[in-house]
C-alpha cells in the first residue's frame, strides 16, 4: 500500500486539487473511538511502579521511587510517576495548547522553528501520537538524526512514504514516514512535465544542478511541493509537515513565493528574451538603459555563464507555465481550514525571539497558528529549596567534610533551579508580548530520542498525559 | 529506549577512545597541526543553537587579547554580533565592538551580499551606478538566488579582502592581526568555503571565477583553520563529525572542535552509578534537606532523587559524545554551561578560556 501510494504520487506530482471539501473534516471525527482512545502504549505502570522494575537499560523509564521509601517521609502519597515529573504547571494566565484536540481533527500540521530546537522529533512525536489515537498520518521529515530516522524505518532518502513498524494500530490508525530528497522532486517535476530528451537537457544543465541541490529557497519549495502532492494524493487524514533548518524561521515562508518570483520574474523574462526574439525584446522590456545592463551582467557574470543560463530558463520556461501559479497554490493550502502550524522554540533567548517573529508572521499572513512548543524545558520540584539556600547549604556541608553527596545533590539542585528560573523568565517574556498564543513545555529528556518509545513520551508530554 | 547509553556502554565507548588514541592510523586528516592557531583566518562552524557566535565572539577577544586588532564578521544577516556584543544592529561598516584585555580591539561587520556586489562593482569597474540599475532590475537578487555559489563567493571575496587590507601604519603592515568569521552552519560550510568547484562549473572564467581562485588562497593550512563548535548532544556531534568529514574531503584546514555548554560532573563515578540504577543513599539526600534548614517530606526527597539521576543520565550521555568527539583526533577546548544565559561577560569569560586551553597564544 505504501509503495503504491508513493510511486502513484510520483508520477503525478502536480498538486491537483480533488473536488474534497476542505470545510468538512473527514475521518477522525467517526474514526476515532473517543477521548477513551488514549494511546494504549501508555506503560501500565502509570500509578505504582513496582521495585522489582528498575534496570540498568532503562534508568528513566521505570525509576523506583514510590517503592523505595524515602526515610523520613509519609508514605501516604506516592511519588510522581516518571511522566508526571514532565507534566509541568501551565503558567497562570496562559491558554495551553491542546495538542490532542488539533491532532484529532487537522489535515495538515506544519511544524518550525529556529535550528537546532527538536523540531523534527517533535514532528515524529506528534505524527505518531495522532497515528495511536487512530488516525491514517504521514510526516515528512527533512532532516532526522540517523538514530531517529532509522526508528521510523528511515534508512533510505528514497522520497516515498513508508509505513512505520511497531506503531500501536489498536485504534485503527496507521503511520507513514519519508525524508525528502529535494534534488529528486525536483527531477521528478522536471521528468513529469517534459519529453525525456527536454528533461535530460535540462538535468545536466549546470544552472538547473546548482538551483536542484543548492538553492537557498529549493529545500523550503520543495517541502511544500511534496507536501501539496501528499495532500492531493488524499491518502492520508493528516500529514505532519517538518520544515527544514533553515538559519532563520521565517526564510521558510518566504521561499516558495520567492523561488516563484524568481522563475517567473521580469529578469528571467529579460534573460530569456534573446533566445526568444534575437534580443530586440530587450527594448520592449527595459526600454533605456539595457545596453549598458547586459555589459554589466557579462562582465560580471561572463558571457559563456550567460549562455548557459539563457539556455536553462529558456528549458524551464517551457515547462513550466505557472511554477509561481504551484507556489501560490501551495501558500493558500497552508492558509486553509485545516491546516495548523507549530512553533517549536527551546527555552533560549534566540530561540524565543525567533518563535516570536514568527507568530507575528503567521498572524500577519493570515496563517492558522495552533500553539507554541517550548522543547526542553527544566523545572523543579523541589522549588522550596531555592538555589541559593541550596549553594550555602552544600557550602556548609563541604566545610565540615560531611556528607559529600548530599552537597553534591545540594549543587545539582543548584543548578538546576536556575536554569529552571532562568527558562521561566524567557518564557514570561514571550508571553507577555503574546498573550493569546497557546503554549505547552515539554520537558528535556536526560537522553537524546531515537526510538518509538522516546517519541511516545514525547507525545505524552505534549498532550500532559501521564 | 532500547539504546540507551548505560553504564556498559559508557565504557566501550571509552575503550574507543583508547584505542583512536593507540591508532593513529585513520589518516583522514589533511591538517595535523594543533593549537594555539597562529592563523590569519579562523573560520568558526557549528549547528544551529550550539552558540557559534558566542564562541566567535570570544575567539576574537581571545586573539586581540595584548594589543592585537581583530576583524568579527557575520554573513547570514542575523545581526548576531550586534546582540552579543550589545551594540545597534551594524552597518555595513567595519566598527569597533569591544576592547581586549592589554589594549585589544574587536571591529565587527556584518558582510551583506548585495552590499558586497556593488562595492565589487565599484572596485572592478567603476559601475556603481550600473549596480543600482542592477538593483531595480533584481539582478542582484538574481545574482545570489539563482546562483548560491556567486553569492558565497561575493561573501568570501569580502572577508578575503579583510584579511589581506595593507595598512602600511601599522606593524606587519596589514589593517587586522587576525579575521573571525562567524560562518554558515556545519551542514553548509563546506559547500560555503568549496565554492570554487561549485562556481567552476557556472563560470569557467571571468571575473566570479578569479574572485573564487582568489578566496581559496587563502583557505590554505598555514593561513586560515575552521573551528567547529559542538555540543555533547547527539545531533551536533553527529552533525561535526559529518562536518569534520566533509571539509577533509574538500581539503579545507580543520582547526580545533570547541565543545560548548558542558555539565561538569558534580557526582563521584560511584554515586553517578547509583543515582543511575535508582539505588541513592536517601539518607544523604535527608541530610542535605535538613542542612538546608528544610523538613525532608517525600516529596521533596523524590524530587531531589529525580534531579540527581537526571543529572547522572545527562553526565553519562556527555561522556559518550565526548568520546565521540575526542575519536576525531583533532585538539578540543571545552566551555562550560552558562546557568544564567549568555551575556556579554559570558564572552570574555569564554575567551579566558580559550586562552586558558591554550587555543590561543
Amino acid at each position: 500500500m505504501t509503495d503504491n501510494a508513493g510511486s502513484s504520487a510520483a508520477e503525478q506530482p502536480q498538486p491537483r486539487r480533488p473536488s474534497r471539501p476542505r470545510t468538512a473534516k473527514p475521518g477522525p471525527a467517526t474514526a476515532k473511538p473517543g477521548p477513551a482512545a488514549k494511546p494504549s502504549a501508555a506503560k501500565p505502570s502509570a500509578a505504582k511502579p513496582s521495585a522489582a522494575k528498575p534496570t540498568a537499560a532503562k534508568p528513566t523509564a521505570a525509576k523506583p521511587t514510590a517503592a523505595r521509601t524515602a526515610t523520613e517521609a509519609t508514605e501516604t502519597e506516592p511519588a510522581l510517576t516518571e511522566r508526571a515529573r514532565r507534566i509541568r504547571p501551565q503558567p497562570v494566565g496562559v491558554p495551553l495548547f491542546e495538542v490532542d484536540e488539533m491532532l484529532d481533527t487537522e489535515r495538515i500540521v506544519v511544524c518550525c522553528g529556529s535550528g537546532g530546537v527538536g523540531k523534527t522529533t517533535t514532528a515524529a512525536a506528534l505524527a505518531l501520537r495522532a497515528a495511536e489515537r487512530g488516525r491514517s498520518v504521514v510526516v515528512l521529515t527533512i532532516d532526522p538524526a540517523r538514530r531517529l530516522a532509522q526508528s521510523l524505518g528511515l534508512t533510505t532518502l528514497d522520497n516515498t512514504p513508508r509505513e512505520v513498524a511497531g506503531i500501536d494500530e489498536s485504534a485503527g490508525g496507521r503511520l507513514d514516514a519519508m525524508m525528502l530528497d529535494m534534488k529528486r522532486t525536483f527531477d521528478e517535476i522536471v521528468l513529469a512535465h517534459s519529453s525525456p530528451e527536454r528533461a535530460q537537457a535540462l538535468l545536466d544543465n549546470p544552472f538547473y544542478q546548482t538551483l536542484s541541490s543548492s538553492f537557498a529557497g529549493t529545500q523550503e519549495y520543495m517541502a511544500m511541493e511534496k507536501l501539496g502532492q501528499l495532500d492531493a494524493s488524499d491518502e492520508w487524514d493528516l500529514i505532519v509537515v517538518d520544515t527544514p533548518p533553515t538559519r532563520s524561521a521565517l526564510d521558510f515562508l518566504d521561499a516558495p513565493t520567492r523561488l516563484g518570483t524568481f522563475l517567473d520574474g521580469r529578469l528571467l523574462r529579460v534573460l530569456l528574451a534573446p533566445a526568444k526574439a534575437g534580443g530586440r525584446a530587450y527594448a520592449k522590456v527595459l526600454g533605456a538603459g539595457i545596453g549598458m545592463f547586459t555589459r554589466v551582467l557579462t562582465k560580471v557574470l561572463g558571457a559563456q555563464l550567460l549562455t548557459d543560463l539563457s539556455v536553462f530558463v529558456t528549458a524551464l520556461e517551457t515547462m513550466f507555465g505557472g511554477f509561481r501559479a504551484r507556489a501560490d497554490q501551495t501558500y493558500r493550502l497552508l492558509g486553509e481550514q485545516g491546516t495548523s502550524f507549530v512553533v517549536v522554540a527551546a527555552p533560549e533567548a534566540a530561540a524565543l525571539r525567533e518563535a516570536s517573529y514568527f507568530v507575528d508572521r503567521l498572524d500577519a499572513d493570515g496563517m492558522p497558528l495552533a500553539g507554541l512548543v517550548v522543547n526542553r524545558t527544566h523545572h523543579s520540584d523541589a522549588g522550596t529549596l531555592t538555589a541559593e539556600r541550596s549553594l550555602a547549604a552544600a557550602e556548609n556541608l563541604d566545610e565540615h567534610g560531611e556528607h559529600p553527596l548530599a552537597a553534591a545533590v545540594l549543587r545539582i539542585h543548584a543548578e538546576r533551579a536556575r536554569l529552571a528560573d532562568r527558562e521561566a523568565r524567557l518564557r514570561e517574556r514571550f508571553t507577555s508580548a503574546h498573550p493569546d498564543t497557546p503554549l505547552v513545555e515539554v520537558e528535556a529528556l536526560a537522553e537524546d530520542v531515537h526510538d518509538l518509545d522516546g517519541l511516545r513520551e514525547i507525545g505524552c508530554a505534549l498532550a500532559r498525559v501521564e | 529506549m532500547a539504546v540507551v547509553v548505560g553504564p556498559g556502554t559508557v565504557e566501550r565507548v571509552s575503550g574507543r577512545r583508547g584505542a583512536g588514541d593507540d591508532d593513529p592510523g585513520d589518516e583522514v586528516f589533511v591538517d595535523d597541526e594543533g593549537g594555539p592557531w597562529e592563523r590569519r583566518l579562523h573560520i568558526v562552524t557549528g549547528k544551529g543553537g550550539t552558540g557559534k557566535t558566542t564562541v566567535a565572539g570570544a575567539l576574537a577577544v581571545a586573539l586581540a587579547t595584548g594589543g592585537r586588532r581583530v576583524l568579527l564578521t557575520e554573513v547570514e544577516g542575523r545581526q548576531q554580533i550586534a546582540q552579543l556584543f550589545d551594540t545597534p544592529p551594524l552597518p555595513y561598516k567595519e566598527r569597533k565592538v569591544a576592547s581586549a584585555p592589554g589594549g585589544g580591539e574587536v571591529f565587527a561587520l556584518a558582510i551583506d551580499a548585495d552590499e558586497a556586489l556593488l562595492e565589487y562593482l565599484e572596485m572592478f569597474y567603476n559601475l556603481r551606478s550600473a549596480g543600482r540599475v542592477l538593483g531595480r532590475l533584481g539582478a542582484v537578487d538574481f545574482a545570489t538566488t539563482v546562483a548560491p555559489g556567486v553569492r558565497d563567493v561575493l561573501l568570501t571575496g569580502k572577508v578575503k579582502e579583510a584579511v589581506n587590507r595593507p595598512d602600511g601604519t601599522r606593524p606587519g603592515g596589514l589593517a587586522y592581526d587576525a579575521v573571525v568569521l562567524d560562518a554558515p552552519p556545519t551542514g553548509r560550510i563546506a559547500r560555503f568555503l568549496g565554492v570554487t568547484a561549485e562556481v567552476a562549473g557556472l563560470a569557467k572564467v571571468g571575473p566570479i571565477r578569479a574572485q573564487a581562485d582568489s578566496v581559496m588562497a587563502v583557505l590554505r593550512p598555514d593561513r586560515a583553520a575552521v573551528h567547529l563548535v559542538t555540543l555533547l548532544e547527539e545531533m551536533p556531534v553527529q552533525e561535526t563529525v559529518d562536518g569534520v568529514t566533509e571539509l577533509t574531503a574538500a581539503g579545507l584546514p580543520i582547526g580545533g572542535i570547541i565543545i560548548n555548554m558542558a555539565r561538569s560532573p558534580l557526582l563521584k563515578a560511584r554515586e553517578s552509578r547509583q543515582a543511575r540504577r535508582g539505588e541513592l543513599d536517601r539518607e544523604e539526600i535527608v541530610a542535605a534537606v535538613k542542612e538546608a534548614g528544610l523538613e525532608p517530606t517525600r516529596e521533596l526527597v523524590e524530587s531531589l532523587v529525580w534531579e540527581t539521576t537526571q543529572h547522572a543520565d545527562r553526565v553519562a550521555l556527555e561522556a559518550a559524545q565526548r568520546a565521540e568527539i575526542l575519536a576525531l583526533g583533532r585538539p578540543v577546548y571545552e566551555m562550560p554551561l552558562e546557568a544564567d544565559g549568555v551575556d556579554l561577560g559570558t564572552v570574555y569569560r569564554f575567551a579566558e578560556l580559550l586562552r586558558a586551553q591554550q587555543m590561543v597564544g
